[in-house]
């Protein structure tokens, strides 16, 4: 028998103990999302979008089919320790991928509507289903996997002309202490006309028993609103974790995405910028610093289909021990997307002979009056700068990890909120063993 | 101060350095001239500690300790300073907390305190001065866009910092004009004292008239073939390397 009908079989043995008449909500988009997870079924080895990530194999391993949505109850009782205090007063905290309000705090005398989804289900239903009609069905096995299975999750809802709040942390624990865990997740923002909005999402795991997440992220940034959204990935534990994150940009929107990816064991973050809207402005940045054997996978796609916007990608990468990166960024520019600008770098750095790095650009551009490049490199430590860090008494450890932080730094730089910036870097800072 | 006796050295398989012998004492100038691929800068890098030589034979005193023993960095500590023919360009880090970086591991080393950060800032005011360079470049990133001139100023001022007891300048006239060229040297000579030492690496003898030096040698496939006073560089000057080569081949 070979490795293929394996794989097969442990899709069809998800869909079969999957029991999809114990949801009373959303059963319709359910039944929808199973259907079309069931005709995909998770990546095999042929996969061309799972090619560099072998992840249903390792699913395979380390779960029985129904383990890869059954969760169990979670026994945490206090976070504080866990969340910076610039962010304490405005958090929404998931164990498990549970909603846990008694650990969340929400700032006080907010406009921004924050609640769990199934209850926003019920309050905001005549928004949820018109922003989610204008969202293309995401294809991603994953993301079906997720709208079918979805357990709890997080409705977000800025109204017009929201400006000066304070940023959301959202906090995903996942405690594997006892045993193995499970949790998808949903999330939807709607960030209404000229508003502003912006989220750090982490997550984070306690035990050493293996964890599969999924979150599915549905972000709509309508008329010259601006949103900015960071995800800190530094799970010390065995994290199997995929995100979906639609960005759905409007006319002379603006949105900044930050993924920080530092830890865990295998991570395949999916982000999609739809602009659809002329005048838009669209940042994305990455950052993963790999070791051990984890394997951090990015794919990222900006779909530029209205003219006038620009779009800027920056992701860079250092890969330590036997651990992997992969990297690939598509860029669209739909024939109607004239005078797009639309710019792309991946930077690498390997510091190992056992690392490795899979980096990819796609570019398809139907238009003609674009600017549009793309650049990718893959290094090593450059030698040079570090003899010349050396000859000016700085021992070896010391110069490197200047000149690794110095690498980071250009990702660091562009993050706008002061206290943010500070977090992320006390976090990359005890990463790369900077003490200078 | 510096003591070198019959010093080989190679790179892969290719040998450069066929037996120096050197002596330099506190307070002097040395000049080491030579055609090009004659050696100069290698044993420049040999004494820093570029990992891209190998040394074959020989031996290498600094102030009493064995210097090839040394790593880069304790080198450096011990208080040699190469400035750099091309000095690298590091993105990200800026001159100032480089600066404060090394001095302060120097410090560490010596068993002094550390500095704080406005007796740094004292000290690198008084430091610009003396070196003429521009404050707005050292907040930037080390070299990044920085003019040939710029980057050899810049190696002057980490100089001027560190107060090394070993100076060795490697090619350091090489793209400078007049005007820069002038004030480099200087900057080289206000930072000279009784107790420190420089040896000046150099294709021309145009620097040697800015620092004069005490010895002028001559490097010739790896070896010294002529050792004089600053007089040997002018002669050096008119009839060209030819003239060396030429004597080599006779003999």
């Amino acid at each position: 028998m070979s490795v293929t009908t394996e794989k097969k079989n442990f899709t069809q043995e998800l869909i079969a103990s999957f029991d999809l008449s114990k949801f009373k909500q959303d059963s319709e988009q359910r039944k929808k999302a199973l259907a079309a997870f069931q005709s995909l079924g998770l990546p095999e080895g042929k996969s061309e979008e799972y090619k560099f990530t072998p992840i249903t194999k390792l699913l395979a391993k380390q779960f029985k089919a129904e383990e890869l949505y059954t969760s169990p109850t979670p026994a945490v009782s206090d976070v504080s320790a866990l969340i910076p205090k610039a962010f304490q007063e405005n958090c929404v905290v998931f164990v498990n991928g549970v909603y846990n309000p008694a650990l969340s705090q929400l700032a006080a005398g907010s406009k921004v509507v924050i609640k769990p989804f199934q209850e926003a289900m019920a309050t905001h239903a005549s928004v949820i289903s018109e922003k989610l009609n204008e969202i293309k069905d995401n294809n991603d096995p994953f993301a079906l996997l997720n709208a079918a299975m979805w357990q709890d999750g997080l409705f977000i809802h800025v109204p017009k002309n929201t400006s000066g709040e304070k940023p959301l942390f959202i906090y995903h624990l996942h405690d594997a202490n006892a045993s193995k865990v499970t949790s998808h997740t949903r999330l939807m923002v709607v960030v209404e006309q000229s508003a502003e909005f912006s989220i750090v999402e982490r997550t984070d795991s306690l035990g050493k028993n293996t964890i599969f997440n999924t979150i599915n992220e549905e972000i709509l940034v309508d008329e010259n609103a601006s949103f900015s959204y960071c995800k800190i990935q530094n799970d010390s534990g065995d994290l199997i974790h995929v995100s979906n994150t639609t960005v759905h940009q409007k006319k002379s929107s603006r949105a900044d995405t930050y993924t920080f990816s530092l830890d865990g064991k295998l991570i395949r973050n999916n982000l999609n910028i739809i602009i659809d809207g002329e005048g838009c402005e669209s940042h994305f940045y990455g950052l993963y610093l790999t070791d051990g054997d984890t394997l951090v996978d990015n794919h990222t796609v900006v779909d530029h289909k209205q003219p006038n916007s620009f779009s800027n990608e920056l992701y860079k990468g250092l890969m330590d021990g036997k651990s992997k990166g992969v990297f690939n960024g598509k860029i669209f520019v739909r024939p109607h997307a004239q005078k797009t600008n639309a710019f792309q770098s991946n930077r690498n750095i390997l510091l190992s002979d056992d690392a490795t790095i899979n980096t990819k650009p796609q570019l398809e551009i139907w238009a003609d009056d674009v600017k549009c490049s793309h650049g990718c490199t893959t290094g090593q430590l450059d030698d040079e700068a570090l003899f010349y860090l050396q000859s000016r008494g700085i021992p070896k450890a010391t110069a490197k990890a200047m000149l690794l932080y110095a690498f980071a730094g250009e990702v660091l730089e562009a993050i706008k909120d002061e206290n943010l910036k500070q977090y992320i870097d006390s976090i990359v800072s005890e990463r790369l063993h900077k003490s200078f | 101060m510096l003591k070198i006796k019959n010093l080989h050295a190679r790179v892969e398989e290719k040998a450069i350095l066929n037996g120096i012998n050197l002596e330099v004492k506190p307070g002097e100038v040395h000049a080491i001239m030579g055609p090009n691929g004659s050696g100069k800068s290698t044993l420049a890098s040999v004494l820093a500690g570029r990992e891209d030589f190998e040394v074959t034979q020989g031996e290498v005193e600094f102030l009493g300790k064995d210097l090839l023993d040394m790593n880069p960095e304790d080198r450096a500590r011990e208080g040699i300073f190469l400035a750099f023919q091309y000095p690298v360009e590091i993105p990200g880090v800026s001159t100032v907390n480089f600066m404060k970086t090394a001095l302060n591991k120097i410090r560490e080393y010596r068993g002094q305190d550390t500095l704080d950060a406005v007796s740094f800032l004292t000290m690198m005011k008084e430091k610009i001065k003396l070196v003429e360079i521009d404050q707005s470049l050292l907040n930037r990133s080390l070299n990044e866009g920085f003019s040939g001139g710029e980057k050899k100023r810049n190696e002057i001022f980490q100089m001027a910092m560190l107060e090394p007891k070993l100076a060795i300048l490697d090619e350091t006239d090489s793209g400078l004009d007049i005007d820069a060229l002038r004030i480099v040297a200087n900057g080289v000579n206000k930072l000279r004292t009784k107790d420190n030492a420089t040896i000046v690496v150099t294709h021309y003898q145009r620097l040697l008239d800015y620092i004069v030096p005490d010895y002028v040698h001559v490097l010739y496939k790896g070896k010294i073939v002529k050792s004089g006073t600053k007089e040997l560089a002018l002669e050096l000057e008119e009839k060209g390397y030819d003239w060396i080569k030429d004597e080599m081949e006779v003999a």
